[in-house]
């Protein structure tokens, strides 16, 4: 059993990727990823951490930096929020597409404009179809323990992909949680040396990043798209080897008092604990409601989603951006997808929430439930166009 | 003069780093500084290449021409991924994961994605003091993408995108000086080359791999296709560029200027404008203040140069 720590949750962060032993920490600041980077920079200058620390001149450069750092066979890391991860955009797509293993922690933050530095999930939504295995981290300990996850994975010899770990900024980033922290024989049994698949090294001189004409560049993406897919089992087994370690389980797809509930919120990141809440009010008001949180948002998990949703009448889809002029809010999008041909698709009320930071309190929840009642009674199914902006003030 | 450029040449190896069978136009200067650069820089090497032509003729998956390691990520970020790359491999060696070979890291980069949209990341890699050589291979416009301008494109050259017309005399702005915009950095060494000189472009590259931080070298690379020029005369507007102080050839070293090929006596400039369909539209007004602007710059350069 690790030490348990009172700690903002952006040190424990760098804590761990310090415990992770990388080799290179390369980031440009950005509201509210700095705590990370900042305590990174301390780490390195107090010799407690042997790594590279290339405080670059954009997150452009960043996530370049990390290319040549990754594909040069060294452990890679790197944090951004919003409007540097929209700036990184070009090479995030170009880091999956080299299989290189860089793992990111990304502050979550809305995407300008406006200008906003608080949270939201529109700046990840952006980078939805990059190529990453994308996983939510819902508090500092899941955030800590996925550091190690978030190596393990992308490194695997058969994964070779990047990792991206969301967490939400401010309202997880900025908080002091008590922390578990690993033991270093945890660490050391868990995590394995990085091993590079393919490396630039002059003793075996490789071709990266070689262009594609028309004749190669649908195979290539289709290899891509078997990569991704291909890493589920690993991802499983990491998962499944983390609950021997440190004793905390994590799937995919949670789920919290599904059993009986006739409705369900479907949830992503912090959010999740606050409407578990909502959800012991409605039980002790003999109302059957359960919850479902998404873990795992790429490689989607179409199975899991099916499992948890069969006899759900009515599923609350909590969505933290928007597409505009579309189907609403992507998570919804995703999950009408994996629904959709199911015997007994649920009635799918979507609600947009908590953009910028706006406190999504249980009491909300319980609104969001008291409106899908309604509509509900209305008419079913509910129609697809039936997105809520919740809360706005009109 | 010319016998030593015959022994010379018994010197340099026969090996091809940057190897035969690339996609270049005929009469591609540009491939032959790279193949020059591979050269001088030997097997212990890393190369990062930007989005460009040299990219594009050298890597059609799945063949590649390279046989030293390389990698291209995108247009913009060479001086970044080859840092990185650098970094990378510098945290190893001093956690014992790799032995210390010496590896020389290499970015290179074409005009526009050195002096337009890679200066960023090549003026942030100067700053942060890594050890790695940046090679800009300058041949003056867009090629790849089919002869725009950019920053480096000379006053007076006709593109697509500066076209010669009865209103404008085709490139309208004079060329940035990215030699000037390097030596601003204060790193180590800064040089110019020309693939038209050989020997002076391979001592320079050798040169800049030994220094202990950035180093730059900017090698005018004369395109024939982009600037209508017939393919067998690419080395000789290359010493034309030179005889006439159009591209200077000198290095900046520990704070001073050296000239590297002296030329006591200029050429008119136009006898380097002349044969090129680029600046065929020029008047003799046109060509007489580029005359006055190529003379003032060639002293300033000069006066540089001779302080100490």
């Amino acid at each position: 059993m690790g030490q348990r720590v009172g700690v903002e949750n952006s040190i424990a962060a760098a804590e761990a990727i310090k415990m992770a032993n990388v080799d290179v920490v390369a980031a440009y600041p950005i509201t509210p990823q700095t705590h990370i980077v900042e305590h990174l920079a301390e780490l390195v200058a107090d010799g407690k951490l042997d790594a590279e620390f290339i405080p670059v001149e954009s997150e452009h450069s960043a996530m370049s930096v990390c290319c040549g750092s990754s594909a040069a066979g060294a452990r890679t890391f790197t944090c951004t929020s919003s409007q540097g991860l929209a700036l990184m955009n070009e090479i995030v797509f170009i880091a999956a597409s080299l299989r290189l293993p860089i793992v990111m922690i990304l502050a979550n933050r809305s995407l300008s404009g406006p200008l906003s530095i608080w949270n939201d999930h529109t700046d990840v939504m952006s980078v939805r179809d990059c190529g990453w295995i994308q996983v939510f981290a819902d508090n500092g300990q899941e955030l800590f323990d996925h550091v190690f996850f978030a190596y393990r994975v992308a490194e695997d010899p058969a994964v070779s992909l990047p990792v991206i770990i969301n967490i939400d900024g401010f309202i997880v980033t900025h908080v002091i949680e008590a922390i578990e922290y690993w033991s270093e024989e945890q660490v050391k049994k868990y995590l394995p040396d990085f091993k590079p698949v393919n490396v630039l090294n002059p003793d075996k001189p490789i071709t990266m990043g070689a262009f594609a004409l028309p004749g190669i560049f649908t195979e290539a993406k289709k290899n891509q798209d078997e990569a991704i897919l291909a890493s589920r089992p690993h991802i499983m087994k990491a998962w499944g080897e983390m609950e021997k370690v440190v004793g905390r389980k994590y799937e995919p797809v949670e789920t919290y008092k599904l059993e009986g509930a006739d409705t369900a919120f479907l949830t992503m990141g912090s959010f999740s604990e606050t409407a578990s809440i909502a959800i012991d009010r409605l039980r002790e008001q003999g109302k059957p409601v359960g919850q479902i949180k998404l873990r795992l948002w790429r490689p989607f998990p179409f199975d899991e989603i099916r499992a948890a949703t069969k006899g759900i009448k009515n599923l609350i889809v909590i969505d933290r951006a928007i597409s505009y002029g579309g189907p609403g809010g992507p998570v919804a999008s995703e999950i009408r997808a994996a629904l959709y041909q199911e015997k007994n698709m649920p009635a799918i009320a979507n609600f947009l929430c908590g953009f910028a930071g706006r406190d999504v309190t249980a009491d909300d929840f319980l609104a969001m439930y008291g409106k899908t009642e309604e509509l509900v009674k209305g008419r079913r199914p509910i129609r697809e166009e039936d997105y809520i902006f919740y809360g706005v003030r009109e | 003069m010319e016998s030593l450029n015959v022994y010379a040449s018994r010197l340099v190896t026969k090996r091809e780093y940057f190897a035969r069978g690339h996609r270049a136009c005929q009469g591609c200067a540009e491939a032959l500084a790279v193949r020059l650069v591979a050269k001088a820089l030997g097997s212990n090497v890393v190369v990062a290449s930007a989005t460009g032509c040299m990219e594009i003729v050298s890597s059609p998956f799945p063949f590649t021409n390279w046989n030293v390691p390389w990698i291209h990520v995108a247009f913009e970020n060479a001086a970044a991924v080859i840092t990185g790359a650098q970094a990378g491999t510098k945290a190893l060696i001093r956690k014992g994961k790799l032995p210390d070979r010496g590896t020389v890291f290499l970015g290179m980069g074409g005009d526009g994605g050195t002096s337009d949209i890679g200066l960023q990341a090549l003026s942030g890699a100067f700053e942060r003091g890594h050890r790695f050589v940046y090679v800009c291979y300058d041949n003056e416009a867009y090629m790849n993408t089919g002869v725009q301008r950019s920053s480096a494109t000379p006053f007076g050259a006709s593109t697509t995108t500066s076209p010669s017309g009865s209103k404008k005399p085709g490139q309208v702005t004079w060329k940035k000086n990215m030699p000037e915009i390097a030596i601003a950095h204060a790193i180590p060494y800064v040089a110019t080359a020309c693939s038209s000189y050989p020997f002076d472009l391979m001592r320079k590259v050798e040169k800049a791999a030994r220094v202990n931080g950035p180093a730059y070298i900017h090698i005018l690379s004369v395109c024939p296709t982009g600037w209508g020029l017939a393919s067998e005369k690419a080395i000789w507007i290359g010493r034309l560029a030179v005889e006439t102080g159009v591209f200077p050839l000198y290095e900046f070293e520990k704070g001073r200027y050296k000239m590297t090929v002296e030329t006591p006596e200029l050429r008119p400039v136009a006898d380097y404008l002349k044969p090129q369909g680029r600046f065929r539209h020029l008047t003799p007004e046109l060509i007489e203040e580029i005359q006055t602007r190529v003379k003032r710059e060639y002293e300033k350069l000069q006066a540089k140069a001779a302080m100490l």
